[in-house]
């Protein structure tokens, strides 16, 4: 589903931010990667997303090589990808409805679809009966609630989550774990990061370790480990 | 896409951009705040110079050449100049004052000088029969006075014309100064226009950075350049179509209050009546230049605004 081969991204002459990185990602899997911050993992996440370029080696995600990909199909790509991210980052001119209906709407999803398809994922993150909010009246809990709402709806193969319970509690936090591992269940690929411990040895899934931009051990089932 | 998710797409566009519009309300308020008085400015100072140009044309319909014929000129002679003067390329009409009107037109102008009234009535009429000559551009009246001054005719007239002296320097005076007016009302035009645009452009620059963010969040969801661009230009045309219409009324309110306000109907060089005369002759062109203006910088303007945060990032 996801493979890279041997990623090095510099950002200027001394910002080293990842170093011949090669990893694999089988469909269906769900992966929590850890690390300090600066290890590299938004970096890492951001060019899986195709937010930058690699300055070398090779990234494939769901068959698409990156390399060939044309600005042009930069968007049909995020179409494939649901990505959650630490600050949320929904549209703060839409409600709650209207900020999930919009991932269906780029892709030309017809009016009534969109009307049924919405709330079914709304009740799925806990969110029914907040539809006509706007995310500034939402807790940070609700607001990462729609988030993720948004990167499931159109059913994505692959979901990224960046620290998404980084501005949490745990309560929320856990709410959060679960959708994903709902998704996951539903045979969707995951790939989490997070600086939480106890999420990481409850999860007891595969666990990426990254130190300054390097990968320092990838294993199953993995307990968190400073 | 097929043409039916081409249709939803942008029904969804003009849609949302109805939508942004009214909920921007307080950010589109200040953006068109700026373009309703850019635009108005733009608007009255069509109109000022159309109606300092009317004043000017005024002045310059003033400008003639007089032409005193002798006393001995036939009638035949006389209709053989006129018609050669009319078959002239600059002169758009001729008068003929016989003796006896100008004896009549100067008994009026001096009416309340008994002295030349008596001294004129005391001799035989010797005012001389004149032709009138309207030229069509005052600027080449020379080429009027050139033909006058051949051998032939100069011999049927009794005196120099009008134009000479005191009074070619006088009318030569007054047409390069309307010309230098016309010329600086028409540039006056075009850079009030210029100044206006870069203002607007620059507001609606301000209105899209301020909601950067929301376009960086919509490339991040897949969104494509048209369905992240579209709202915002359909939200900037809503601007300039509401501000056109408002410099408009903005302009129809300042004549109304002007006409009651002011008994006199002239302020100086400008002349209201004429001005709103021109307005109001002129209104649904007005309108739809503002209109026009308004959507064009308004779409222009959030095109190039919106298309920097839209670019993909491709530097290695």
């Amino acid at each position: 589903m996801i493979l890279l081969d041997r990623v090095t991204k510099t950002y200027n002459k001394n910002g080293q931010a990842l170093e011949r990185i090669s990893l694999h990602v089988e469909p269906k899997e769900f992966v929590i990667i850890i690390g300090p911050s600066g290890a590299g993992k938004s970096t890492l996440l951001k060019l899986l997303t195709r937010e930058e370029k690699p300055t070398s080696g090779k990234i494939i995600v769901g068959g698409i090589d990156y390399e060939t990909l044309k600005d042009k199909e930069i968007p049909l790509l995020r179409r494939k990808i649901g990505v959650v991210f630490q600050d949320f980052k929904l549209l703060p001119n839409k409600t709650v409805f209207e900020n999930v209906a919009f991932a269906l709407e780029i892709v030309g999803m017809g009016n009534k679809e969109i009307e049924n398809t919405v709330p079914r994922v709304l009740d799925i993150v806990g969110l029914k009966g907040k539809e006509k909010r706007m995310p500034e009246e939402l807790s940070g809990g609700e607001r990462q609630r729609v988030a993720i709402a948004r990167a499931i709806v159109r059913q994505p193969r692959i979901l990224i989550a960046d620290e998404p319970t980084g501005n949490l509690d745990p309560k929320h936090a856990w709410d959060v774990i679960r959708v994903l591992e709902k998704i996951n269940k539903f045979g969707t690929t995951v790939i989490l990061t997070t600086h939480n411990q106890e999420i990481v040895n409850k999860l007891k899934r595969r666990v990426i370790t990254m130190e300054a931009g390097s990968i320092v051990s990838d294993r199953a089932g993995a307990a968190y480990k400073g | 896409m097929s043409v039916k998710q081409n249709t939803v797409v942008f029904k969804r566009i003009v849609k949302t951009g109805f939508i942004n519009f009214v909920r921007n309300a307080w950010l589109g308020i200040a953006a068109m705040a700026v373009m309703v008085i850019t635009l108005t400015i733009i608007l009255f100072s069509i109109i000022a110079n159309a109606t300092f140009a009317n004043t000017i044309q005024q002045i310059t319909d003033r400008i003639d050449v007089s032409v005193y014929l002798n006393d001995s000129v036939t009638n035949k002679q006389r209709d053989e100049l006129i018609n050669n003067l009319k078959g002239l390329e600059n002169v758009e009409g001729v008068t003929y004052i016989s003796k006896d009107q100008a004896l009549v037109i100067y008994k009026q102008q001096n009416a309340g000088n008994s002295d030349l009234l008596t001294a004129i009535s005391q001799t035989d009429n010797p005012l001389p029969a004149s032709l009138q000559i309207k030229p069509r551009d005052p600027n080449r009246i020379e080429e009027i006075r050139t033909y006058l001054e051949k051998g032939d005719i100069k011999a049927l007239q009794s005196d120099e014309t009008s134009y000479s002296g005191d009074r070619k320097q006088a009318i030569d005076k007054i047409t390069s100064a309307t010309n230098f007016f016309r010329q600086a009302g028409i540039a006056g035009i075009i850079i009030f226009a210029i100044i206006s645009m870069l203002i607007i452009f620059n507001t609606i620059q301000m209105a899209i950075f301020n909601r950067r963010d929301e376009l960086t969040i919509m490339r991040l969801l897949g969104a494509s350049t048209n369905f992240i661009r579209g709202p915002f230009i359909v939200e900037s045309i809503l601007y300039g179509l509401v501000s056109g219409v408002l410099s408009i009324i903005i302009i129809k309110a300042l004549f109304t209050i002007s006409a009651r306000t002011l008994d006199a109907s002239s302020l100086g060089i400008l002349d209201i009546d004429y001005s709103d005369t021109y307005f109001k002759d002129h209104f649904f062109a007005f309108l739809g230049l503002q209109l026009v203006v308004g959507v064009l910088i308004g779409a222009i303007s959030s095109l190039i605004a919106t298309r920097r945060y839209l670019k993909f990032k491709s530097s290695k």
